[in-house]
């Protein structure tokens, strides 16, 4: 391999503000295709020749529909390469350790941690992250339900309880109760809403059966 | 929160994973789900300068049931995928629900049930149903293939009865025999969805109404899981009456080794002993007769 990366110059994240980056491309499907474009950058920096290519493994994802190559070492985890590499940030980084769920995407339709996944045990999967349930520029069923609902404080669990709830009804469309509450069990609120997005995981099953 | 550096392989064979745990030494780890290794190497725990998955390894996540053989769970079987299978679910139903007790959603579409018991917590949810249905765990290594049976596999506290350079390739569970019955229940602090205070799992078979077989495991009570054995006793040619139950969740709570950490205290411990012990027994008591022809 001849290509060079250095990834402390790698422009997917470092190169942006977060202000600029969420002024340019505005949200949703537009941040996944700028995203997109931004991940074909690293073959392309003119980085400085710090790590020895033998240390960088290039990977393809499939991010969101979109197909992403970069280069990762190995110990990083999916949630680093999302955010700090993709710019996708709408997963968030809450414990890292597997138990709070703010990180949590879907791989072939499952809900996941990216904090446990290694980003090159992600490769061969459909990956689905927040930004992915967008409908263009409009809200996703699951994040329209959250906000008929209200079911948050805070908000910072939000998107990881989104996905497992998107999870849970790609599996199950029509959950009853107590299939709602395990398949929210690991995501931590908080804050506490947890009455709010349980009714917010029925509303979104409602509008996802068009109703 | 980084991982240290570590070199990743992803062999496509057992034999190159073998190969692999020989060349690179005692410090190489093997990975299946990675839910429990990646935490320890979070916390710095464990700094393993290299790592072999065995997801790459076709077919190492198959499930199989064969009516004269039984159920063959192999090592990269994800905890979900054993909670929901149809046939686990009609023939080995405790079993499923061990698989579905562990963890959260999350942890269940990533973790495997042969990581579970490899992990060897003494508090883990899946191997004492599997030790009372007489479980075997399939093992290659250097020397060949071995199986040993799960309740001999267990050697402390996160140590197994693997030698250098072995990997548990699965894990094998008997048909139940006729007119048998199964059942497990846990205690924790958070209702299952953290690691387990106390647990119990147990496989009866009756002729009649009496008790001919009965295993009895323990969890969490001791540096592995335990056997009930005087509790076994107490039980065994006897019909399963309340005030036998009650005796042998007595002497269960007797045999058992319980220390006070912040899962729970030792005398709570000790108490739950005798009540899932006696509830454990009744279940599979249960469903045993319910099984007989009439």
């Amino acid at each position: 391999m001849t290509q060079k990366h250095e990834p402390g110059e790698c422009r997917c994240s470092r190169g942006l503000t977060r202000r600029g980056f969420l002024s340019t491309v505005g949200a949703g499907v537009a941040v996944a295709s700028a995203a997109g474009k931004l991940a074909a950058q690293p073959a392309a920096s003119q980085g400085a020749d710090v790590l020895p290519s033998a240390e960088m493994t290039p990977i393809t994802l499939n991010i969101n529909g979109r197909t992403h190559r970069l280069l990762v070492e190995p110990r990083w985890s999916l949630l680093f390469v999302l955010r700090e590499r993709l710019g996708l940030t709408g997963t968030k980084v809450g414990c890292e350790r597997g138990e709070c769920g703010a990180c949590t995407v879907l791989m072939d339709d499952l809900p996941r941690y990216a904090c446990m996944t290694l980003a090159v045990e992600a490769q061969g999967s459909e990956i689905t992250t927040l930004e992915g349930l967008m409908r263009g520029e409009e809200l996703g069923g699951v994040q329209q339900a959250f906000v008929e609902e209200d079911a948050f404080q805070c908000g910072y669990c939000t998107p990881g309880q989104i996905m497992a709830v998107e999870g849970l009804l790609r599996a199950h469309p029509e959950p009853s109760q107590e299939e709602i509450q395990m398949g929210l069990s690991g995501n931590l609120c908080r804050c506490g809403a947890y009455v709010h997005i349980f009714k917010a995981a029925g509303r979104a099953a409602q509008l996802k059966r068009g109703q | 929160m980084r991982l240290s550096k570590f070199d990743f392989h992803a062999p496509k064979t057992i034999s190159e994973a073998i190969e692999l745990l020989q060349s690179k030494g005692p410090d190489a780890r093997l990975m299946a789900g990675g839910t429990d290794l990646l935490m320890k190497m979070k916390h710095g725990a464990v700094k393993p300068p290299c790592l072999i998955s065995l997801k790459s390894v076709p077919g190492l996540n198959a499930i199989r049931f064969d009516e004269s053989a039984g159920l063959t769970i192999g090592a990269t079987a994800l905890l979900s995928e054993v909670a929901e299978h149809p046939d686990i679910l009609r023939h080995y139903p405790t079993v499923a629900q061990a698989a579905r007790a562990t963890a959260n959603v999350q942890v269940r579409n990533m973790g495997t049930v042969v990581g579970n018991l490899c992990n060897a917590s003494p508090a883990a949810d899946n191997p004492p149903i599997h030790m009372a249905m007489r479980a075997v765990v399939l093992i290659e290594g250097p020397g060949g293939k071995r199986e040993l049976p799960l309740d001999e596999f267990f050697r402390g506290p996160g140590v197994t009865a693997l030698l250098p350079a072995e990997i548990v390739t699965g894990l094998r569970v008997p048909r139940m025999p006729v007119n048998a019955g199964t059942a497990y229940h846990s205690l924790s602090a958070r209702g299952k969805l953290d690691c387990n205070a106390v647990g119990a799992a147990v496989m009866l078979t009756l002729k009649g109404k009496i008790c001919e077989d009965v295993r009895l495991f323990i969890s969490a009570c001791g540096p592995t899981p335990l056997r009930g054995r005087k509790a076994e006793e107490m039980v065994r040619g006897k019909e399963l009456t309340e005030e036998i139950a009650a005796k042998a969740g007595a002497e269960a709570a007797e045999e058992s080794l319980p220390i006070t950490d912040l899962r729970a205290s030792a005398d709570y411990r000790t108490e739950m002993v005798a009540v899932l012990t006696r509830r454990v027994l009744k279940e599979a008591c249960q469903m045993a007769l319910t099984s007989q022809p009439a």
